[in-house]
């Protein structure tokens, strides 16, 4: 009987925090965007030159191994495809298969999971280390806010990074594909990229584009959230920056989802 | 204007009302009443434990009270809203135990970091000012290095530019000589009072160290266990015949009184079979 008592306990526990979880996110996210938008007029706006230096880490530094994973995935697609079309003489059929599932799904996947191994882990590692030091407590204290001073500019960035990181993804892997499938079935890159070009339209190239801005919201709001929260030392930390990577690419997936459910039917 | 600021004499620059907060189920503050006048540097003291690093932040609003009212310049500062609680925080300087530099910044961007973020100053000026208040606190010179690159002490002053780089009327100090030794220390004693001299500002330094309180202390609060022992000059205090007081002035531990039944209970309180 007690064990039930405290399984019900803890579980009622456990929901609390998850919500009050929720709703800091919640509070942050408009928090930053309040900042990003009425910021210029209360005479404190979010700086171009931070929004600049968080674009060059989150984006522009990513772009090699976003580059480099999804190459692989598009040739990776390509064998798979024309390993399963070939039992059905269909193997010509995979150039549309690349092209949707690149554009809709693992474009904006792959270059979610680098931002948020990469970003996730760093922003979350930073913050908290800030609040450690006392420099958070020290920008409150000058009259700073720091989700205008560290959130903000954050956000920002990811808004404009992750969808072109996505369209970068999305080329990247049709390459890869295409230069696969080139060689297997004789066909030139030019006619790959005509065919692709064919089937997609706007819509599909959207789906992932759309999707790209709800994963940057995602991990800038996990990664400040667990970075804000850190507490006991150095092993708090590290628990934090673990959290933040685990937790985005969790709430990616997920989200991913539920997007694709809704966008597909 | 509001009243305080047409009668600058008469009014504190610190109030601070029946203030009561917890830490969970613990009180860990318990009906503080506090005035620092202006002008005065005003120190409070208290072993580890006593609640004056929890008043502190209660006095800089990082902390809200759980009752009780703080007024700095005469604004109830629980009441404020949040654009008027940025104003009246540009005009307080803090320097934090650890400094709290931007690890990211050097030291010169450090202290022009309020400049930059509060006033519209050309880029020229910033610096120039900057480097004035690195020149007050002795590290001219030092402005390019990083703050993992400096020593304890001169993080301390670094922090301590930082603090004063918009003038403010008024300083918290948080641990000025923790972790420095004790040549070190006094300088920053001496800094300390150097400052209020030239600057006029009300300074409120939160330390544990008894020689370095009475140096610079006008008047002294002593802290214990989450209650105001006595607030008086360093005089009054030294000659106060509260033993509390006085174990805390000469370094003697409080006599701990063991009850034996007490002390089972709390060795065998959450075992079971016995």
């Amino acid at each position: 009987m007690t064990s039930l008592v405290r399984f019900i306990e803890q579980t009622g526990r456990s929901s609390l925090t998850a919500l009050e979880e929720i709703g800091y996110h919640a509070a942050l996210f408009s928090e930053s965007l309040y900042w990003l938008l009425a910021g210029p007029f209360l005479g404190q706006p979010v700086r171009l030159p931070t929004i600049a230096a968080e674009m060059m880490k989150i984006g522009v530094l990513a772009l090699p191994v976003v580059a480099l994973l999804s190459f692989s995935n598009g040739v990776m697609m390509a064998i798979q495809g024309i390993a399963t079309l070939q039992e059905f003489d269909a193997e010509s059929q995979v150039v549309p298969g690349i092209a949707y599932s690149v554009t809709r799904e693992f474009g904006v996947l792959i270059a979610a999971i680098v931002v948020a191994g990469r970003s996730g882990s760093a922003i979350a590692a930073r913050i908290g280390s800030m609040q450690m030091s006392q420099e958070v407590d020290a920008l409150r204290v000058m009259g700073i806010e720091p989700v205008r001073h560290l959130v903000a500019p954050i956000l920002f960035a990811m808004l404009l990074m992750m969808p072109v990181l996505t369209l970068f993804a999305d080329t990247a892997a049709l390459i890869g594909g295409g230069l696969y499938t080139g060689i297997v079935l004789k066909l030139s890159l030019s006619t790959f990229i005509d065919r692709c070009f064919d089937t997609l339209a706007l819509y599909d190239l959207m789906q992932g584009l759309l999707k790209s801005l709800v994963f940057g919201v995602l991990i800038s709001l996990i990664a400040c959230a667990n970075g804000f929260s850190v507490s006991g030392g150095a092993e708090g930390l590290g628990r934090a920056t673990t959290r933040s990577v685990v937790l985005s690419i969790a709430a990616i997936v997920v989200a991913d989802m539920i997007f694709t459910y809704f966008l597909n039917r | 204007m509001n009243q305080a600021a047409l009668n600058p004499a008469a009014a504190p620059v610190i109030e601070v009302t029946n203030l009561v907060t917890y830490y969970g189920d613990r009180r860990i503050l318990d009906e503080i009443d506090l005035q620092v006048e202006r002008g005065e540097i005003h120190v409070v003291m208290g072993g580890s434990g006593s609640g004056k690093s929890t008043l502190l932040r209660h006095l800089l609003s990082l902390n809200r009270p759980a009752s009780g009212e703080i007024r700095l310049f005469g604004e109830a500062v629980n009441h404020l809203s949040a654009r008027a609680l940025h104003r009246l925080r540009q005009r307080i300087g803090v320097s934090f135990q650890g400094g709290a530099l931007f690890n990211s910044l050097n030291v010169e961007e450090n202290v022009a970091f309020p400049l930059r973020e509060h006033t519209r100053l050309d880029d020229n000026t910033i610096r120039i000012m900057a480097r004035m208040k690195l020149e007050v606190v002795n590290l001219a010179g030092f402005g390019q290095l990083m703050p993992a690159q400096l020593s304890g002490g001169m993080i301390k002053r670094a922090a301590l530019a930082r603090a004063i780089v918009m003038d403010p009327q008024l300083l918290f100090f948080d641990e000025p000589s923790a972790g420095l030794d004790p040549v070190v220390s006094a300088d920053l004693d001496e800094l300390i009072l150097r400052l209020r001299d030239a600057m006029g500002v009300t300074i409120v330094v939160v330390t544990h160290e008894l020689e370095s309180a009475f140096r610079i202390a006008d008047r002294i609060t002593v802290l214990d266990k989450g209650k105001i022992l006595i607030t008086a000059t360093t005089d009054e205090v030294k000659q106060c015949d509260n033993p509390r007081v006085q174990n805390l002035l000469n370094r003697r531990t409080e006599e701990i009184t063991v009850d034996a039944d007490e002390y089972l209970q709390r060795l065998t309180d959450d075992l079971n079979g016995l």
